[in-house]
């Protein structure tokens, strides 16, 4: 069985953002880049199986600029077989993405597609489903575990009041919570490894998908700031202000 | 302008954020009508009735809908959508689920987690942990979107909305329910509470939580954890709050050891009044609160669990 992981380029989860002054979206020149953390477990997810022997081969796939090469780069130093980039300038939205993952899943026919269940980005938390929608597969979303057994999937959910057991036919999309695994790091052999891996580069055109923006982002602005507060000395004065002053207790 | 508001509920009552999706549903449109599809869900379907603002109760009965699973109710939904111009959910692991799911299958954008309704067709949604907002414009026929509870009034009972029963699209047996291990706790449900005391890393261990927790009972309020706490292993997953997490916004919330990451700020920074207990003076948590006190929690929360008491 194939596994298809798809990664996101994102600003790193460490830098704190700024929004441009002209408010039409952030800055991401010279700001560092890596890939999208839960992708990063999806891709660990995806090596363990074919560690284990569930999986044949794990293709990485990323769409965007020429720059999501590396994010792909380092999909093939953790493990992955060989990579797909479409390639598109431009803001690429979940519904977009959905489409180019239908169309390569359609190519290669994987028996898994493992996504992060959001991009710390655009914090949508909605491609996988999409992707499962468009194709009539089943999802198994914010997935805490996972069993690959006999043509289904047992999936440990991460829900609100707690967890849920679900099984799902395969094929089948999976989204990927953060606590699926702790992923591995790539070693400096496996990184010089990973640049002789094939990356097949594909443009949306020839994949037959529209991929202009269905959402239109008329501003992005800071939100509002909190007002500095004060310290406390004691207990004391703390629970008074809680009383006196805020009055929410 | 119909909406359709889809209402996830435990068989008896809907769940406490569909309140908060009627009003948001109000600001889109006039019309509101309430989905509650489920398995003899007689009284769920009645305590949605019960909401005020909403017109119309759809109840479809079916086996398939008992456990809310993504592949049978969407097809629901989605036959249901072209009677309407939006598609309203809580934006819950229920509603993160099936949504976008919907969304796909009727070809349109999904708006995800919007804060603020602009106009019917314009949304106000948090992008990158909340440190950003992004004002979007959709053009699609259905809008689907899911909005955040805490950033919505929720609707108040007393209302009494027609029931009508509809007919279930069947089980596509793409997947099937095993079971749940759920948290089982006596106090306020978390996003609901209008106190929330939170731990973090600080608080060492599982053991040391009891102290939370005892303060939390004091206060009559939910217990939540920054992901550090919860990734150690001190309390299960569904405390967390966080961009990963919970979104709370309560009158009041005391994070206890927590440093303040990116992260966690997210899900709590539009709560009205912060207080953070840290011994780190430099932590990023003071930036955001209301009243800090620099100390050693071990001192600190007791004795405040004491004068709590006393008032």
């Amino acid at each position: 069985m194939k596994v298809l992981v798809a990664v996101k380029r994102v600003i790193d989860y460490n830098v704190k953002i700024r929004v441009k002054a002209d408010n039409t979206g952030v800055e991401t020149a010279n700001v560092k880049m890596s890939m999208n953390p839960f992708d990063e477990i999806a891709v660990e997810e995806a090596i363990r199986m074919k560690e284990k022997g569930a999986a044949t081969e794990v293709i990485a796939f990323s769409a965007g600029p020429a720059q999501c090469q590396e994010t792909i780069r380092t999909a093939l130093a953790m493990g992955a077989d060989r990579g797909i980039l479409v390639q598109a300038d431009g803001e690429l939205q979940p519904l977009a993405v959905a489409k180019l993952l239908k169309a390569v899943v359609e190519k290669e026919q994987p028996g898994l597609v493992i996504v992060g269940k959001q991009a710390i980005d655009d914090d949508s938390n909605q491609t996988g489903q999409m992707l499962a929608a468009l194709l009539g597969w089943s999802q198994g979303t914010f997935a805490n575990k996972i069993n690959v057994a006999d043509g289904s999937v047992e999936v440990k959910r991460e829900v609100d009041g707690g967890l849920e057991n679900i099984k799902i036919k395969m094929p089948a999309v999976i989204t990927t919570d953060l606590r699926l695994n702790e992923p591995r790091y790539a070693s400096l052999p496996n990184i010089m490894k990973a640049k002789k891996k094939p990356i097949e580069t594909l443009a949306p055109d020839a994949l037959g998908v529209d991929v202009a923006p269905r959402l239109k982002t008329l501003k992005v602005e800071e939100p509002p700031k909190r007002k500095a507060g004060i310290k406390v000395k004691t207990v004391a004065e703390l629970v008074d202000k809680l009383k006196n002053e805020a009055g929410v207790i | 302008m119909a909406i359709l508001v889809v209402a996830a509920h435990d068989g008896k009552t809907v769940r406490a954020n569909v309140a908060n999706a009627v009003t948001a549903a109000g600001q889109m449109g006039s019309d509101v009508t309430v989905l509650v599809a489920g398995s003899g869900a007689d009284e769920a379907a009645k305590s949605a009735a019960a909401i005020q603002g909403v017109a119309k109760v759809l109840q479809a009965d079916d086996a398939a809908y008992a456990n809310w699973l993504a592949e049978d109710i969407a097809p629901l939904v989605v036959k249901l959508a072209p009677n309407y111009s939006h598609v309203v959910m809580a934006a819950d692991s229920v509603g993160k689920n099936i949504a976008p799911r919907v969304a796909a299958l009727l070809d349109v954008a999904q708006v995800s987690e919007a804060i603020q309704v602009v106009s019917p067709d314009t949304f106000v949604r948090p992008i990158y942990a909340g440190n950003a907002m992004a004002t979007v414009q959709t053009a699609d026929k259905v809008k689907v979107v899911t909005i955040r509870p805490t950033n919505f009034k929720a609707a108040a009972a007393g209302g009494s909305a027609a029931i009508e029963k509809i007919g279930g699209e069947g089980a596509k047996g793409l997947s099937s329910y095993v079971g749940a291990e759920l948290s089982k706790s006596e106090r306020p449900e978390l996003t609901s509470a209008k106190i929330v005391v939170s731990g973090g890393r600080g608080l060492q261990s599982g053991e040391n939580f009891k102290m939370l927790e005892t303060l939390a009972d004091k206060l009559g309020a939910g217990l939540g954890a920054s992901r550090a706490a919860v990734d150690a292993g001190y309390v299960p997953n569904d405390y967390q709050v966080g961009q990963t997490g919970k979104v709370v916004a309560p009158d009041l919330y005391i994070a206890i050891g927590i440093s303040g990451a990116i992260q966690h700020l997210a899900g709590m920074k539009d709560s009205k009044t912060i207080v953070a207990i840290n011994k780190d003076e430099e932590a990023p948590i003071f930036q955001v609160a209301d009243y800090g006190l620099v100390g050693d929690l071990f001192q600190i929360v007791p004795e405040l669990t004491a004068a709590v008491e006393k008032k």
